[in-house]
This record gives C-alpha cells, sequence and structure tokens, in this order.
C-alpha cells in the first residue's frame, strides 16, 4: 500500500508540480468532517488549512519551503485516527495536531518511539506540559486544567472572592476528555468551599433531558460544561427549555462556537465560554487571506466558516506551528527540516504580542515562551459571552491566569506516575 | 478440473471426516497458512499491521465468536460491544496487577472471566428469545459500559478515565506497547486468530455444534431428541463470550494500546460485528472471515482509492465511502441473503462441475 501510495502520490506531484516545489514541509491535518463531532471538526481544519494556503500563496512557503498539508479523515475515531496517522507519518510528517483527546492518548506512545512531535492546543493529555516526562508532546498556550482553574476563579472573581456554599456542576461528555477537568474542579472544591457535582453525558450527547433534569432538580448556582460536537448545541437547548439563567452557564472553549449557540437561538442569550484567543474577522490578517486565498478560490471546504471561533483556533493552531518550524530552521539552518527538528523548534518557541501583531493577529492571543521543561505555557483564558442579537461573541474579560499552586502539584503527580508506569528517565535535569 | 474429489481416495475415517474434503482446497488452505506465517511476517510494515491487517484479525476472532451464537445456536445478541470491554478491562487488570506474567495468558484469561461474564448474561435466553433476548443482550451491553466508565476500580483510578496498555514482551520480544515490531503484532494476532478458529470449526462439527444447530433449528424438537437446552445455550454463551473476550483483549493491549469504553466499545461495535457474520454468512467459520474482511478491509480500500487516487476532498470521499459500503452491503443481501459464505459454496459447487456442467 505505501508503495503503491509513494507510487500515486509521486505521479501527481509530477503532474502538479508547477515550480521547484520538490522538497516540502508535509503538515499532516487529521480532520473530522463527518459524524456527530463535525460541527467542531470542519471549521477547524479549514483555518488550519487556509493559514498554509496563505503562507504557500503570499511568501512561498515557509523560509523558502512550500507547505504540503495532507487532510485525512478521522470522524473522530480512534481506529480511523490510528490508521491516518500510519498512513501519514511515513511521508516526512513534522506535527500532529489529532484534535481529539482520545486520539491524542493513542497517539502519544506511537508518536514518542517514532519521534514525531504531537501539538495538541487547548486539549489532549494536560500532563503532557511537563516537558521532563513528555519530551515529544506539546499543549501550550493552554490546557483542559489551566480552563478549569480560570473559570473558577472567574467565578471567585464574580462572587467577591469566596465560592463557600455555591454549588457548582459540570455537565461533561463521558469520556477521556470530559473528565479531564474533574480532578482539578475536585481539588478547587476542597479549597474554595463549593459543592462539585458531575454529570455525564455519554456519547455523542444528542440525548441529555435526565441530565437536565437533575439540574432542575438540584439547582446549581453555576454549571460548567466540557462538551463537543452535537453535545454543546443540545445542552444549550436543553438549558434554554428548562430556563437556566445562561449568564451561570460557561462552556469550556470547545463548547463557545458559533455552531453550538446558533441552534438555541434567543436562549442562548448570555451563553458565557472560556476562550484562549480572539474570534471574528476584525484583524488585518483577513485582509491577506482574502487576497491571496479566498479570492482565489483556494479556502479549504465550503469557505462559509470564515471567521468563527473554530475557524480561529484552527488558525491560531497553525500559526503556531508555522512559528515552530521558522524556529525549527533558524536553529538548525537549513529549510527542509526533520521531525527532531522541529521538535527542538517547539520546544524553544517564544511568542510575543509584537510577532502576533506583525502577523496580523494583534491582541489575538497570549504570548509565551516555552522550555525544556516547559510544554504547557501560561494556561490563561478569557471569557466570551453570546450576544443572540448580535450573533457575536464578546469578550468581557481579560486574560486570567490560572491558579498554578493548585495545578503545578497535580501535573506533577500525574506526569510522574507516567514516567513510572513507562520507565522514562526525566530530562532537562 | 483441478478442483474434484475423483482420484483423492479416502482410507480412513478421519481422512472421510475432514475439514476440505477436496484435496484441491486443502492444498489453497496450507498455501494461505504458509503464506500468512511464512511471508507476510517479513513483508508487513507499520501501515499494514495497524491500519489492516490487525484489525482484520481482531475483527474476524470477534465475528467467529458472535457467529457461534447466532450462527450456530441462533441466540441473537447485541452485547458484542460490551463483552469486547469486559475482555479489554479484564486484560488491564491482570496486565497492571500480575506484570510478571505472560500476556498471552492474560489474553487467554481475559477471555475466561468473558466467558463467565457472557453466561451470566445468557441465563435469560433460558426463558426469552428471538427479538426480546436481542434486547436483554442490548441490555448487558449499555450495562457495561456504563459500569466500566463508572467504576474507577476498572481503570485503575487514571485521571481521564481511560486504559493504556503497558509495554510487556514475549520471549524477549514487545508484543504490547509503542516499540512493537508490526510482525510481532501480527503474529500474535494470526496466531490467535488461527487457532481459534481451528477450534471453532472442529467445535462446530462435533457433538457440541450439533446441539446448537438443533436448538438453533427448533429448540422444542431438540429438547425431544434429548439436546440439554440450558447446556447448550449455556455452552454458545460461554464459548462466544470468550472469543469475543480475547478478540476485546487484543483490540486493547495489541492493536490500541489505549481505550476508552464508551468510543471503542459502544453500541456501533456490537453492530459491525453483527453486519459482519450477516454479510460473511451465518453459521460459517469463513463468512466470519469474510465479513470481517468486507467491513474493515473495504473502508480503507475505498478512503485509498477515492482520496489518493482520485484526489476527492476527504470529506466527499467519507460520505461516498459511507453509500458505497451501505450500497453493497443491500446488494450482497438482495443477491445473496445467506452471505458471501453461500457464494463461495456456490462457486465451489460450479468449479466441481466446471467445465462440463450437466
Amino acid at each position: 500500500m505505501t508503495n503503491t501510495r509513494l507510487a500515486l502520490s509521486a505521479a501527481f506531484a509530477a503532474l502538479l508540480a508547477a515550480g521547484p516545489a520538490m522538497a516540502e514541509l508535509v503538515i499532516p491535518n487529521l480532520s473530522y468532517r463527518t459524524g456527530p463531532y463535525a460541527p467542531g471538526g470542519i471549521p477547524y481544519a479549514d483555518g488550519f488549512n487556509d493559514y498554509f494556503t496563505l503562507l504557500n500563496e503570499r511568501d512561498g512557503g515557509i523560509g523558502g519551503e512550500r507547505v504540503r498539508t495532507i487532510e485525512c479523515e478521522t470522524a473522530y475515531n480512534t481506529e480511523k485516527g490510528v490508521e491516518c496517522y500510519e498512513a501519514t507519518k511515513g511521508e516526512g510528517s513534522l506535527v500532529y495536531n489529532p484534535l481529539s483527546t482520545g486520539i491524542t492518548y493513542q497517539l502519544i506512545p506511537r508518536a514518542t518511539a517514532d519521534g514525531i512531535p504531537l501539538y495538541t492546543p487547548g486539549y489532549g493529555r494536560t500532563s503532557a506540559a511537563n516537558g521532563k516526562v513528555f519530551e515529544w508532546v506539546f499543549n501550550y498556550p493552554a490546557n483542559y486544567w489551566d480552563a478549569a482553574s480560570v473559570a473558577i476563579r472567574y467565578l471567585l472573581d464574580e462572587n467577591g472572592g469566596s465560592l463557600a456554599g455555591k454549588r457548582i456542576a459540570l455537565v461533561y461528555h463521558n469520556s477521556a476528555y470530559g473528565k479531564e477537568p474533574i480532578r482539578t474542579l475536585q481539588e478547587l472544591a476542597t479549597k474554595h468551599g463549593y459543592e462539585f457535582v458531575e454529570i455525564a453525558v455519554d456519547h455523542p450527547g444528542q440525548e441529555q433531558k435526565s441530565q437536565w433534569l437533575q439540574i432542575r432538580q438540584q439547582r446549581p448556582d453555576y454549571v460548567l460544561m466540557w462538551g463537543w460536537g452535537v453535545m454543546n448545541a443540545v445542552a444549550i437547548q436543553e438549558a434554554a427549555n428548562i430556563r437556566y439563567p445562561m449568564e451561570n452557564f460557561i462552556g469550556v472553549w470547545w463548547s463557545g462556537s458559533e455552531n453550538d449557540v446558533l441552534p438555541a437561538g434567543d436562549g442562548a442569550n448570555g451563553y458565557k465560554s472560556l476562550a484562549m484567543h480572539g474570534s471574528g474577522m476584525d484583524y488585518p490578517v483577513y485582509a491577506a487571506l482574502k487576497q491571496h486565498v479566498y479570492d482565489k478560490g483556494l479556502a479549504s471546504g465550503d469557505g462559509d466558516q470564515i471567521g468563527s471561533v473554530l475557524y480561529s483556533r484552527g488558525m491560531y493552531a497553525a500559526l503556531v506551528i508555522a512559528e515552530a518550524i521558522r524556529k525549527a530552521q533558524a536553529i538548525a539552518g537549513t529549510a527542509q527540516i526533520t521531525p527532531a527538528q522541529m521538535r527542538d523548534g517547539l520546544e524553544q518557541l517564544e511568542i510575543t504580542e509584537a510577532r502576533m501583531a506583525e502577523l496580523g493577529l494583534p491582541d489575538f492571543g497570549q504570548s509565551f515562551a516555552a522550555s525544556c521543561a516547559d510544554h504547557g505555557g501560561p494556561g490563561m483564558g478569557r471569557i466570551q459571552q453570546w450576544d443572540a442579537a448580535a450573533r457575536r461573541w464578546n469578550l468581557i474579560t481579560p486574560f486570567i491566569a490560572p491558579d498554578m499552586d493548585v495545578l503545578g502539584p497535580l501535573i506533577e503527580a500525574d506526569s510522574m506516575a507516567f514516567a513510572t508506569e513507562n520507565k522514562i528517565a526525566l530530562r532537562c535535569q | 478440473m483441478l478442483y474434484r474429489e475423483a482420484g483423492d481416495f479416502k482410507t480412513s475415517y478421519a481422512a472421510d471426516g475432514q475439514t476440505f474434503p477436496i484435496a484441491f482446497d486443502r492444498r489453497r488452505y496450507q498455501a494461505v497458512l504458509v503464506l500468512a506465517f511464512g511471508v507476510v511476517p517479513f513483508l508487513v510494515n507499520d501501515y499494514w499491521a495497524n491500519a489492516v491487517l490487525v484489525p482484520f484479525l481482531i475483527y474476524a476472532i470477534a465475528a467467529i465468536g458472535l457467529n457461534i451464537l447466532t450462527g450456530y445456536c441462533g441466540q441473537v445478541s447485541l452485547g458484542t460491544g460490551g463483552f469486547m470491554a469486559v475482555g479489554a478491562y479484564a486484560c488491564y487488570k491482570l496486565m497492571t496487577a500480575f506484570p510478571e506474567v505472560s500476556v498471552l495468558l492474560h489474553i487467554l484469561l481475559a477471555g475466561t472471566v468473558t466467558a463467565l461474564v457472557g453466561m451470566l448474561f445468557g441465563i435469560p435466553s433460558l426463558r426469552i428469545k428471538g427479538f426480546y433476548l436481542a434486547v436483554a443482550t442490548l441490555a448487558a451491553q449499555f450495562f457495561l459500559v456504563w459500569l466500566f466508565n463508572k467504576v474507577p476500580w476498572f481503570y485503575n483510578h487514571s485521571a481521564s478515565g481511560q486504559i493504556s496498555a503497558p509495554e510487556r514482551s514475549v520471549l524477549g520480544l514487545a508484543v504490547t506497547g509503542a516499540a512493537t515490531a508490526p510482525w510481532a503484532k501480527y503474529l500474535v494476532c494470526l496466531a490467535f486468530a488461527v487457532g481459534l478458529a481451528w477450534i471453532a470449526r472442529n467445535l462446530t462439527r462435533g457433538s457440541l455444534g450439533r446441539q446448537w444447530m438443533a436448538i438453533r433449528d427448533m429448540d422444542i424438537a431438540a429438547e425431544i431428541i434429548g439436546v440439554n437446552p440450558l447446556r447448550a445455550k449455556l455452552t454458545a454463551f460461554a464459548i462466544s463470550s470468550f472469543y469475543v473476550g480475547v478478540a476485546g483483549a487484543l483490540m486493547f493491549a495489541v492493536y490500541l494500546g489505549a481505550v476508552e469504553v464508551g468510543e471503542a466499545f459502544g453500541v456501533n461495535k456490537a453492530f459491525l460485528v453483527l453486519f459482519m457474520i450477516i454479510i460473511g454468512g451465518l453459521g460459517s467459520i469463513f463468512g466470519s472471515f469474510a465479513g470481517a474482511a468486507f467491513l474493515v478491509l473495504l473502508p480503507v480500500l475505498l478512503k485509498n482509492l477515492l482520496v489518493d487516487g482520485l484526489g476527492w476532498s476527504t470529506a466527499l470521499a467519507a460520505h461516498v465511502e459511507l453509500m458505497i459500503v451501505g450500497a453493497l452491503i443491500v446488494f450482497f443481501l438482495v443477491v445473496e441473503p445467506h452471505g458471501l459464505a453461500q457464494l463461495w459454496r456456490l462457486a465451489k459447487e460450479k468449479l466441481r462441475l466446471w467445465p462440463f456442467p450437466h
């Protein structure tokens, strides 16, 4: 199969090669445009592809090398994810960004053995933030436990610094993804004295009547949500149906896109979610995208997701990868880098506000600098609120930092358990 | 002309009762085994092992298991995913509790645990039949998935609820974990698949298999001629669950390495394995392999053809692939309701007469 694939792609490359694009930077895009998680997968994949198209069209790639993205459909299914990984890794893939916590868990040991970095911004295995244990995995600028802590910090601010006696429910996707924040929220519950209620929603989350009945009975003061795909839209609709006060309902950044709130119409007004970056089209980068990508008809997918929250996130992930490639090229002194050199680039990456402004995204994301031990970044998040009448997300807070006094020991404990289980020698000593 | 009984003299009862009475068939079967054990391990790479051969062999084991219960004994089950989960979680608990014991033994023990659980859920089959039994096994499916999600002991209290297979080796060679060579994965699954298929084939030809088929064809008549329904049904549940459990353990330990129960062993899996035996052929070991091949290999083949070959967008290819597989299922069921195994049987009949059909 690999030989046939190689032969076929070689034949196509020969047919289509219009420039000197023999050597290239290969970035696989494990996306999902089908199944119950497609509402999240489509915009993300489009943003990811479009940013690399922009670099190819405007700058001729990165450092003179064109970028080739290989898209592979996983349908958010781990078996297909493995198939995609195996099918693409032989093509010289530099970094994987599978947009699925389940697939990330599959790929961590495989990619580590094969020496290919994994970049999982805002998802994946949280304790991979500890670079001493996870040499090949990066999840900056923020992860799930950061998100949980930021949400609680925000609620603390709202309540004058105390959550004692409050009841906070977590509605979560019953999978590795949804369970990730539970331990953090439990720890924070002991610290801040709120009562914590877990409410699980099974895959795919189309039926949530009993969960929202439970919320109606228990009357939590706040509801947090770790949902994805159709689950988000259903939960917001159900919350509107039981007239749960929307301003007390906060989703993680994966539960805060247009596709989640639009189905509930006016009922979704006031719903809040975390955000690790801005959204909308008020950034200079869109002028360049319009000129070099959209107007040339090169937009990925149907081109109807441009500017949405998850499109912005896909673009953000692509931007970070592109910057890491630049860094890797600078370190290695060659434009055609290997996955190992890519890892070095990711590890020494620094993104400043000035650089973001230069790239056409001022006041978009947080600045961060990775290091050998720190693969997790500062982990800050903002809160955004949905305005149903104007159909837009408004950022209502500046970046809030997570409570590292609680998270630090948790990350240390979880990653060290992984290191002992897999007999990994610690790095960066 | 080559495919004839003529000239192949059977001089003993054993020779007369063998699985492949025709010399050509026998040699073909031997050739397949030689190829599978002697040639493929040298050619297989990561892609072929992880994306094609290992899933095919594991699903074939699960399909044989379900075929024993549904195809041979006539008890419809929608609990396959749940039973695979039992195998996977039993394997995980054993692997982490007794790291010094060989993982191959753990996989067999995981099958045994699943057999016990399967017997437990098989008890209602003595009183309920047909669709009602299907609903009862569906309850088992949901209950087991819920259980493995709910009780943290099963996943050793890990933060994410995922179970991950630690690295284990056999004779100094890693067979689980990321460092496993593709041929080692393939050979472990192949050995299990061939061994279990051989046992299943012989079980179904023996007295136990005949009891199952008697129950399937008419349980009252079977009881009258002296078949004990309790024994027949519970053995079918036990042996079927053993196979399914082994498949689940292999899927977790060798193939995926990390699973989460709702995603890997949900009700979709139960339907997938059921479709495999319906398309492959109920009551046929070959059919289990054919069905697994059809539903595992065809999507991969179509994906490679449409995306890499024709350059279609992945979303379009994924949708068209679902349509093509669906249409082919309908086509095969209309043309040959008894599955691919029956097509194979008909082909063999024709071959015997060829080139003089009269």
